[in-house]
């Protein structure tokens, strides 16, 4: 593995993709359209890394079952932030949630 | 939109009655309160990812080199993990280059804010363009006070993202290796359970829904797709699926 070339082509498509609508947009106006799409980016992208990470997390097979604490760790941390619209609570009671449901698993043997 | 982010920025609903007293001070401190929450959802994802990157067989300079020069924490992961596979740096580049595509969106976003910025602000704007910051920063960019400091704002949220970053690889890197198995420890949920509190302020209409179901629903049937080009895919249907629902059924701003 050459370390440099691995680093260094990841600077410049990381960096490069960031930049380049910055240097796009200095060139030409956004359509009326784009721009109001745009507001659909943030949560279409976060959602569209959840679900898998939810529903797929051994990166294998979808897993619906309860002894998938992601799946329920992610259910429990959607419920506990819609109620109470507070991001640090969401993550702080979701994780332990997420740790709970491992830890009451791992007492009821192989699952 | 206008009621979307209610209680989430109380902070700044607070800061804008004040827009007197707004310096590039307190916007720069704001920001980086702000990111607060999501640093905490990325202290055990960079802790991880540091003992991961060890496990790996990349170098601890190449480790903490990914982490200070490339600033991407979901592309660093999947990296990690295709060099513990073999995988060659051409292919590692080519995935994280298809990973970070979701970025460009970003950059559009921010685009209208920061183009008459002097290059001195917009390279390292660009550069710390990650998930969160980009997250904080658009609410902040989205509100109708004229505070000329708003660029301050987006600083310090990077600051605050990049140090806790550079922090948490460096432990990941040294003190993770003490700790056996750390990666079994599900610690990896963190990401996941730090996007759901990002994601939930902008459910409050019907094609906010439609863009988060579409693009959940695509992710998951795209999801073997080669260089998780299925996240593209997904973010794109679920931007057009809300688009198409706001025209169709006419429930707007």
């Amino acid at each position: 593995m050459n370390e440099f070339y691995l680093i260094g082509g990841m600077l410049l498509v990381t960096f490069g993709i960031r930049y380049s609508m910055f240097v796009l947009a200095g060139r030409f106006e956004f359509p009326p359209a784009v721009v109001a799409a745009l507001r659909y980016v943030p949560p279409a992208v976060l959602t569209a890394i959840i679900v898998p990470a939810l529903l797929i997390p051994t990166g294998n097979t979808i897993n619906l079952s309860y002894t998938n604490a992601y799946l329920v760790g992610g259910v429990a941390a959607f419920a506990i932030g819609w109620f109470s619209q507070n991001l640090l609570i969401t993550i702080v009671l979701g994780m332990a949630a997420f740790w709970g449901w491992q830890w009451l698993l791992s007492g009821l043997g192989p699952a | 939109m206008k009621g979307c982010q209610i209680k989430m920025t109380q902070v700044n609903a607070q800061t804008q009655s004040r827009l007197a007293e707004f310096s590039p001070l307190s916007e720069f401190w704001a920001g980086g309160r702000d990111t607060i929450p999501l640093i905490v959802g990325a202290i055990p994802f960079g802790l991880i990812y540091g003992t991961l990157a060890m496990g790996s067989g990349l170098s601890f300079w190449a480790g903490m080199a990914m982490s200070s020069l490339v600033f991407a924490g979901s592309a660093q992961f999947i990296a990690v993990g295709l060099v513990s596979a073999g995988s060659g740096w051409p292919l590692i580049v080519l995935t994280t280059f298809v990973v970070n595509l979701r970025h460009a969106l970003y950059s559009a976003t921010m685009a209208p804010h920061v183009i008459r910025l002097p290059q001195r602000w917009q390279i390292p704007m660009a550069f710390g363009l990650t998930d969160e910051t980009f997250a904080v920063v658009v609410n902040r960019y989205n509100q109708p006070d004229a505070s000329p400091h708003k660029k301050w704002y987006y600083l310090g949220s990077m600051v605050f993202m990049y140090s806790n970053w550079q922090l948490c690889t460096f432990l990941g890197l040294t003190a993770g290796q003490m700790i056996p198995d750390a990666a079994a420890w599900g610690l990896d949920f963190a990401m996941p359970v730090t996007f759901i509190g990002m994601v939930i302020p902008y459910l409050k209409n019907r094609p906010m829904w439609a863009a988060v179901t579409v693009s959940g629903a695509t992710a998951l049937l795209t999801y073997s797709a080669p260089h998780k080009l299925g996240l593209m895919i997904a973010s794109l249907a679920g931007i057009v699926a809300g688009v198409l629902v706001e025209k169709l059924g006419g429930e707007t701003e």
